[in-house]
C-alpha cells in the first residue's frame, strides 16, 4: 500500500524527522488507514461538483484600512531566537 | 452555606442578578475545585478571580468559564495540548472568548484536550489523559475531553469545547453532560488554533439543554477577523417546550444496532419511544452516503491540518531544537514536538495531497462531502431532526484502543457526516448502560439551533438524567 | 557541423506589488526601509490561531489591471494554499491563486496575457553570516515587515523572440500599471520583479524546446543581458549536441555567469487546495464599474490619440505613449503655444533629446524644459536655425538649461538662409569647383555634396541645405 520509500517521500515533505522504527510503524498504520479510505478513490463522481468551501457566502472582504500592529517586542517574545530585531535560523543555503 | 457549585449556570446567573449570590464567591469555589481536580481536566487554573468589572452585570453574570486549551487567551497558556506549544502564552485573545468574557463570563481555568484536537479520547495530550469522572479507568472522550471532565465532574460550571469530527458531542456522551456543535461558521474561528479549517466550530459543554442555550447565544455573531463567520438569522432563545408535538424525527437507514453496543442501541429506541409519547413522529431516512464519511473525513481533516500545522516550523515561537542547518532543524523540532497520531494524520494528509494523489483522495472527498450534505438536505425535506446514538459505545478504558488508529476513528462514526455537512447537532445524555452515560444526538438544517435546543429540553425533561450521579 | 539558425522563445512573469495602504490578508501597513518586524501581526507573523481577511483594494487594482490588458474577468475566483517551507513563508503556505484565477487571457501590445492573479508576497530574509548564537554556523534573519503585501503576479505566452523586444515589452507594461496607480512598479525597490522563461528551438519549428526559468533580474538591462545569455548558453548546448535541463537559474550582471538555483528534481511539490479560510470572490456589477470609472487613458489609448488627431507615426505615437514620461512631456511641450508643429517635435523628443540623456531617464528631470524644446523645434521649423545648429543648442540646453533663442543669439547659431546672405556664397563654391559645376550642369546631381559641403563650412554650418541646392539649380538654370 504505502512502502517505506513512499513514508521517507512524504516525511520530507511534512518536514517530519522520523527514526527507522518510526518509518517501518508509520508504513504500516498508514497503510491500514488507506485500505479504509480507498474505497472512496474507488466511486465515480465526476459529476459531482467537490465542496471547497462550506458556508455559501462570497466577498468577505475587508476595507483598506490600517488596523494596529504589534510593537515589536511583543512580536519577537516568544521567538526561539532573536537578532538585530529578526527572528534568527540557520541560514537557508547552510548545509549539514 | 449551600454548595454554589451545585447550581447550574443559568441558577447561578439568575442569583447573582438578584444578589442572592456573590460572584466572587462564585468564581473562589470553583477555582478551589478546579485546583484540586484529580482528573487532569486541566492545564492552567487562574490564580485568584477577577476582580469585578462591568462585564460582570452581563448576561452571563459572572459565571466563570472553563475554556479548551487551543482557544488562545492572552498572556495565559494556549498549547492545544502539544508539546510544541508548551508554555506560549499569545499575545491576543480568541474572539469567542472575548465576547463571552464580555457578556460577563470570566475565565476560569484552560482545559486538557487530545493534541491539536485530534483523537476521540484525550489520550493525546502531550500532558497527560483526561480521566472519565464516571469511572476513573475510562476515557471521558475527545478531543474536549478536559472540557468534559471538567463539567461532569463539577469543577466548572460549564466550558467551551471544539468540534471538528465529534469532540464535543462525543465527550459529552461519555460524561453524561450536553455538547452542542453549532452551524458551519456561526462561531468566529479568529484565535483557534486550528486543527481542520473547514469543520472547526466552538460549542459549548454544559449540564443541561439550558445553560448550552445560554452560552451558545451569546458566542455567535458574524465577526469581521474570521471570513467564513456568518450573522446567525436567528437569536439563540432559551427553550421552554415541554412536548414534541408535529417534530418528525427520522433515523438513518444504516442504523440498525450493527456495530453500536447492544446496551447504548437499547437506549437510543427508548429514547425514540419516549420522543413518541411526547408527541414526536419516527420514521426512517435514507442517509446513502454517510457510509463514506469516515473516509471522507480522514482525508479532507489531515490534509487541511497537514497545512495548518506546517507553521509550527520553530522559527517564529514554540519548540525549537537547535541544528547546525535549517532542514534538520525543522524536522528535528517537529518531531519531537508532535506526539505519534498529530504526525500519523499530519503524514497522511500530506500524502493526500501530494502529486499524483490530489484527485483520488481529496479531489474525491470534497465531492463525497457534497453528495453527504445533499443527502441531509433530502432528508430535511421530510424530517424536522436527524437522530442516532451520539456514538457507538459508552466510554472505553484507558488504553483500550490505543493500539490501531482505526478502530479510534471509529468513535465518530455517527458524529463525522454532521460535521462534513456543516449542519448543527446537539448530544444530550439519554441514560446509562453498565452504569455509564449514553449520548443521543440530534441534528437539523442549517441555522435551527433553536428548534434543536427545544426539542432537546424537552427529551431532557422526560428523560430525568442525574448528570451529577457519576461524580466520584 | 549543422547551420540550423535558432530562435529564442521568451515569456516573462511578472510580480508586481500593489500600492494599497494594508497588506493582502491583514491590516498592517505596508512598509518599505522600516526597522524589522515593526509592522506586523497576528495574521502576517502567522501567529496560532490568526485567519486572513481579503483586502478589498486588492481587489480593485486587480480587476483594473485585467481591465486595462483586456482580460476576462472571472466572474468567481478563488485563493489556493501553496505549500512550502522556507522561513520567509511564516504558515508554510502562501495564499495564492491556482486554477480559477481573477483573470484569464488579454493582450498587451504584441504579446498576449495568459493571466493574472493575487496573491501574498513573502518576508525578507537576509543572510548574516556566522552566528554565535548558533552553533556558530550561517545564520539568517527573517524580517516580517514585507511579509503579506498584496501581489499580482502577471504571466505571459511565449510571445516575446528577442532579449530586446521582452525589455521593451516590459517598458510598456510598467507604464500602463504606472498610468493605472496600482503599484509604484519600481524595479530598484522590489515593487516589479521580473521572471522570464527561455527556450531555444530551430527558426521557423512550431514545437518549443525545454525551458529554462531565470529569476530576479532587477534592471531593464539586466533582463535583456540575462535573456540574451541564457539563449547564447542554451545555444551552445545544442549545437554540441547536447539536451536542455529544465532548471531555475540565476543570472550575475557583474559576471553574466548563469547558475542553477534548482533542477527539477528538487522541484517542490505544492499540494494545492482550496483556502478553507477564505470566501470565494465573485464580481458583482459594483465592482466592474468601480473599476472601469478609475480606469486613466492608457497608453495604447494614448497612442491612437496621438496618431488620429496629431498626425504622429505609428512608430513616434508608440514611443510617446508607452513610456508615460515621455508622453506627459511632450503633451506639456505642445501645449507651450510655442507653434512647434507635432512630427518634429515627436522626433526632436525621441531622438535627439533622448539620446542625450541616459537611458530610461525622464526627460522632465533634465535642464530641457517642455516649452523650450518645443521653442527650439519651432525655430527650426521657421528655418532660423538650421538642423545642426539646433543640435548644437540642444547640447547647450541639455548642460546647462535656458533659453533657445537666447543661445542661438549668444553663440550667433542663426540659421544662414537669406537669398542675399547665401547667394554669394553659393556662387563662390560653384566658381571653385568648376568640375562638380559641369557636371551638375549635365545633369548629373550627385557631386552636390561638394557644393554644400564648400557652403557649410563657409557658413559654420548655418546653412539650410535646402535652400542651397535651391540656388545651385537656380543659377546653374536647373
Amino acid at each position: 500500500m504505502i512502502d517505506r520509500e513512499q513514508v521517507l517521500h512524504v516525511a520530507k515533505l511534512a518536514r517530519l524527522e522520523l527514526s527507522d522504527d518510526e518509518v517501518g510503524r508509520m508504513a504500516t498504520e498508514l497503510s491500514s488507514v488507506l485500505g479504509h479510505i480507498e474505497t472512496i478513490s474507488q466511486l465515480e463522481l465526476d459529476d459531482v461538483p467537490p465542496t471547497s468551501h462550506v458556508v455559501e457566502v462570497a466577498n468577505a472582504l475587508r476595507a483598506d484600512v490600517e488596523t494596529p500592529c504589534l510593537p515589536r517586542d511583543v512580536a519577537l517574545a516568544a521567538a526561539p531566537a532573536v537578532q538585530d530585531g529578526g527572528f534568527l535560523v540557520p541560514s537557508p543555503q547552510a548545509s549539514a | 452555606m449551600s454548595d454554589v457549585t451545585a447550581l447550574t449556570a443559568k441558577q447561578a446567573a439568575d442569583a447573582i442578578a438578584a444578589g442572592d449570590l456573590d460572584a466572587t464567591e462564585l468564581f473562589e469555589a470553583y477555582r478551589a475545585k478546579a485546583a484540586a481536580d484529580e482528573l487532569n481536566a486541566y492545564t492552567w487554573v487562574a490564580d485568584e478571580a477577577p476582580a469585578p468589572t462591568a462585564a460582570t452585570a452581563g448576561p452571563l453574570a459572572g459565571v466563570p468559564l472553563a475554556v479548551k486549551d487551543l482557544f488562545c487567551t492572552e498572556g495565559v497558556p494556549s498549547q492545544s495540548g502539544s508539546k510544541i506549544l508548551e508554555g506560549y502564552r499569545p499575545p491576543y485573545t480568541a474572539s469567542v472568548v472575548a465576547r463571552l468574557q464580555a457578556a460577563g463570563a470570566p475565565l476560569l481555568a484552560k482545559t486538557n484536550q487530545d493534541e491539536f484536537a485530534m483523537g476521540s479520547s484525550n489520550e493525546n495530550s502531550a500532558y497527560g489523559p483526561v480521566l472519565n469522572p464516571w469511572d476513573r479507568t475510562r476515557v471521558p472522550g475527545g478531543s474536549s475531553g478536559g472540557s468534559a471532565a471538567a463539567v461532569a465532574g463539577g469543577s466548572a460550571p460549564w466550558a467551551l469545547g471544539t468540534d471538528t469530527g465529534g469532540s464535543i458531542r462525543q465527550p459529552a456522551a461519555l460524561t453524561g453532560i450536553v455538547g452542542l456543535k453549532p452551524t458551519y461558521g456561526s462561531v468566529s474561528r479568529y484565535g483557534m488554533i486550528a486543527f481542520a479549517s473547514s469543520l472547526d466550530q466552538a460549542g459549548p459543554l454544559t449540564r443541561d439543554v439550558t445553560d448550552a442555550a445560554l452560552l451558545y447565544g451569546r458566542m455567535t455573531g458574524r465577526d469581521p477577523m474570521d471570513s467564513t463567520s456568518l450573522q446567525h438569522p436567528e437569536e439563540i432563545v432559551l427553550p421552554t417546550a415541554e412536548r414534541l408535538d408535529g417534530i418528525r424525527l427520522g433515523v438513518p437507514e444504516a442504523i440498525t444496532g450493527e456495530g453500536i453496543e447492544p446496551g447504548v442501541f437499547a437506549r437510543f429506541e427508548e429514547t425514540l419511544k419516549l420522543a413518541q409519547e411526547l408527541g414526536a413522529t419516527v420514521q426512517r431516512v435514507p442517509l446513502p452516503h454517510a457510509e463514506h464519511g469516515l473516509s471522507a473525513y480522514y482525508v479532507i481533516a489531515p490534509a487541511e491540518a497537514s497545512s495548518n500545522l506546517a507553521r509550527f516550523d520553530g522559527v517564529r515561537y514554540g519548540l525549537r531544537v537547535e541544528a547546525p542547518d535549517l532542514l534538520s532543524m525543522y524536522t528535528r523540532t517537529r518531531h519531537d514536538g508532535f506526539g505519534a497520531e498529530v504526525k500519523r494524520r499530519i503524514m497522511l494528509g500530506t500524502y493526500a495531497l501530494s502529486s499524483g494523489y490530489y484527485d483520488a483522495y481529496y479531489g474525491k472527498a470534497q465531492r463525497v462531502r457534497t453528495l453527504i450534505a445533499d443527502d441531509y438536505k433530502r432528508a430535511f425535506a421530510s424530517v424536522d431532526l436527524v437522530v442516532t446514538p451520539t456514538a457507538p459505545t459508552v466510554a472505553f478504558g484507558l488504553g483500550a484502543k490505543t493500539a490501531d488508529p482505526l478502530e479510534m476513528y471509529l468513535n465518530d462514526l455517527f458524529t463525522v457526516p454532521i460535521s462534513l455537512a456543516g449542519i448543527p447537532a446537539i448530544s444530550i445524555p439519554s441514560g446509562l448502560s453498565d452504569d455509564l452515560p449514553v449520548g443521543f444526538q440530534m441534528a437539523g438544517p442549517a441555522f435551527s439551533e433553536n428548534r434543536i435546543l427545544g426539542a432537546a429540553y424537552a427529551l431532557e425533561r422526560a428523560i430525568g438524567f442525574d448528570a451529577t450521579a457519576g461524580r466520584v | 557541423m549543422s547551420s540550423v539558425e535558432y530562435e529564442t522563445v521568451i515569456g516573462l512573469e511578472i510580480h508586481v506589488q500593489l500600492a494599497t495602504r494594508t497588506k493582502m490578508f491583514c491590516g498592517c501597513p505596508l512598509s518599505f526601509g522600516d526597522p524589522p518586524n515593526t509592522h506586523t501581526c497576528p495574521v502576517c507573523l502567522a501567529l496560532p490561531g490568526s485567519l486572513p481577511v481579503t483586502n478589498a483594494e486588492a481587489i480593485h487594482y486587480g480587476l483594473m489591471m485585467g481591465m486595462a490588458l483586456g482580460s476576462e474577468l472571472a466572474p468567481r475566483s478563488i485563493f489556493h494554499r501553496k505549500n512550502y517551507f522556507y522561513p520567509d513563508s511564516p504558515k508554510a503556505y502562501q495564499i495564492s491563486q491556482y486554477d480559477e484565477p481573477l483573470c484569464l487571457g488579454g493582450r498587451l501590445g504584441d504579446v498576449r496575457i495568459h493571466r493574472v492573479h493575487l496573491e501574498e508576497d513573502a518576508a525578507k530574509l537576509v543572510h548574516v553570516g556566522a552566528s554565535g548564537r548558533l552553533h556558530a554556523s550561517d545564520a539568517s534573519i527573517v524580517d516580517f515587515n514585507r511579509g503579506g503585501t498584496p501581489l499580482a503576479e502577471i504571466v505571459t505566452e511565449p510571445d516575446l523572440r528577442d532579449a530586446t523586444a521582452a525589455a521593451d515589452w516590459l517598458r510598456m507594461l510598467r507604464s500602463t500599471l504606472r498610468v493605472l496607480g496600482v503599484s509604484d512598479v519600481n524595479m530598484e525597490e522590489g515593487s516589479l520583479r521580473c521572471d522570464a522563461n527561455i527556450s531555444i528551438r530551430p527558426a521557423g519549428t512550431a514545437e518549443l524546446g525545454t525551458k529554462t526559468e531565470l529569476k530576479n533580474m532587477n534592471s531593464f538591462r539586466y533582463i535583456e543581458r540575462g535573456i540574451r545569455a541564457e539563449a547564447a548558453r542554451q545555444e551552445a548546448i545544442l549545437r554540441a549536441g547536447g539536451t536542455v535541463e529544465q532548471e531555475t537559474l540565476h543570472f550575475d550582471p557583474r559576471t553574466e555567469a548563469i547558475t542553477s538555483l534548482r533542477s527539477k528534481e528538487d522541484a517542490h511539490d505544492y499540494r494545492y487546495f482550496p483556502e478553507p479560510d477564505l470566501t470565494p470572490v465573485a464580481i458583482s456589477q459594483d465592482m466592474l464599474d468601480r473599476a472601469r470609472a478609475a480606469l486613466p487613458e492608457l497608453p495604447l489609448a494614448r497612442a491612437g490619440r496621438f496618431e488620429r488627431d496629431l498626425g504622429l507615426s505609428d512608430e513616434a505615437a508608440r514611443l510617446l505613449a508607452f513610456r508615460t514620461e515621455l508622453g506627459d512631456y511632450y503633451e506639456a511641450a505642445l501645449g507651450s503655444g510655442s507653434g512647434a508643429e507635432p512630427q518634429p517635435l515627436a522626433n526632436w523628443l525621441g531622438n535627439e533629446l533622448l539620446s542625450r540623456l541616459d537611458a530610461d531617464a525622464d526627460p522632465a528631470q533634465s535642464q530641457v524644459t517642455p516649452a523650450a524644446l518645443a521653442q527650439l523645434v519651432a525655430l527650426v521649423g521657421e528655418k532660423q536655425v538650421t538642423q545642426g545648429g539646433a543640435r548644437q543648442v540642444l547640447d547647450k540646453l541639455v548642460a546647462e538649461g535656458g533659453e533657445p533663442a537666447a543661445i542661438v543669439e549668444a553663440e550667433g547659431l542663426g540659421a544662414v538662409g537669406g537669398s542675399d546672405e547665401l547667394a554669394p556664397i553659393v556662387e563662390a563654391a560653384l566658381a571653385a569647383n568648376p568640375d562638380v559645376a559641369e557636371k551638375l550642369r549635365g545633369g548629373d546631381m550627385k557631386p552636390i555634396g561638394v557644393i554644400v559641403g564648400f557652403v557649410m563650412k563657409q557658413t559654420k554650418g548655418r546653412a539650410d541645405g535646402g535652400e542651397i541646392t535651391r540656388l545651385v539649380r537656380a543659377q546653374l538654370g536647373l
